[in-house]
């Protein structure tokens, strides 16, 4: 079974490849490169795979998810520039596809044995752009 | 591996309408959607591409390359058309929307490897109707 949670940071950030040139960069991230950084309104779902404990007919205490998801993620990047504030970020640029990544590397550890372990994890930049990863094996 | 999917949306009409069928039978099957002069939808179109981060871009998918590639070859095509009279499919296929993503991917399929020679893979296609309903179809469903 497959439980989805959803949360919400908002966060600035740049995409700039520091190997490139100013050209080279714009020609790959377009305005998204522009220096000083922009924002959006990140739209996460996490998604956890398990089966439901016989006693509590769950299969985890949505609560502790929630609080892992705030803790984890939500503390770490609401209303930050991530470039500078966020590790991996300074150095990795913070694409959707590398936020979704950063985001499964900081869950993997809390979710991984007992009833709820994680399956997913979608990031929406946009409500037009979204990315999945379901981590390295898939 | 990761997956990006992006959004677009297209208006069109069409009516639901089967060539081997009665017009009572129609009418029984389809509902007010084999209304005869036809009928409208916004519709919203998700596409979901599979690849490896490039590490230049920190990406799987170049959007820019995506986008014209879906303009041209499904939005241009279905956007404010009248799908039965002016899209070649269905002339002989009903519009349903099962029909019609499976044309959309059909499409996309077409020129894939020119524009995305190295990759990323198409996935799948998803097309909602109405916010009610949707349809996926994987790409290698179709030929």
């Amino acid at each position: 079974m497959l439980i989805t949670r959803k949360v919400e940071f908002s966060a600035s950030h740049v995409c700039r490849n520091p190997a490139l040139t100013e050209e080279e960069n714009r020609a790959l991230f377009g305005a998204a490169a522009n220096p000083h950084g922009h924002g959006h309104n990140y739209v996460l779902e996490v998604t956890v795979e398990g089966t439901p404990d016989p006693v509590t007919g769950m299969v985890l205490d949505l609560k502790v998810l929630k609080d892992i998801l705030n803790r984890e993620v939500v503390e770490a990047y609401d209303h930050r520039f991530l470039n500078h504030e966020v590790p991996p970020f300074d150095r990795v640029i913070p694409t959707p596809e590398n936020i979704a990544i950063d985001i499964w590397n900081r869950l993997r550890p809390h979710l991984s044995d007992g009833r709820g372990k994680l399956h997913g994890v979608r990031v929406y930049e946009t409500a037009d752009l979204y990315v999945d990863y379901f981590g390295e094996a898939q | 591996m990761i997956r990006v999917t992006r959004r677009y949306r297209f208006s069109a009409s069409h009516r639901l309408h089967a060539a081997g069928l009665g017009d009572a039978e129609n009418r029984e099957l389809y509902g007010k959607c084999n209304s005869p002069f036809g009928h409208g939808h916004n519709y919203e179109m998700e596409v979901s591409v599979r690849g490896p981060l490039d590490e230049r871009s920190g990406g799987a998918v170049d959007l820019e390359l995506l986008d014209g590639l879906v303009r041209r070859e499904v939005l241009e095509a279905f956007e404010h058309r009248n799908l039965n009279e002016e899209v070649a499919a269905f002339r002989t296929t009903v519009p349903t929307t099962e029909n019609l993503t499976r044309e959309a991917v059909r499409r996309l399929k077409q020129n894939w490897s020119t524009v995305f020679p190295a990759g990323p893979r198409l996935e799948k296609v998803a097309i909602a109707e109405t916010s009610r309903n949707a349809f996926e179809v994987s790409a290698h469903e179709i030929e």
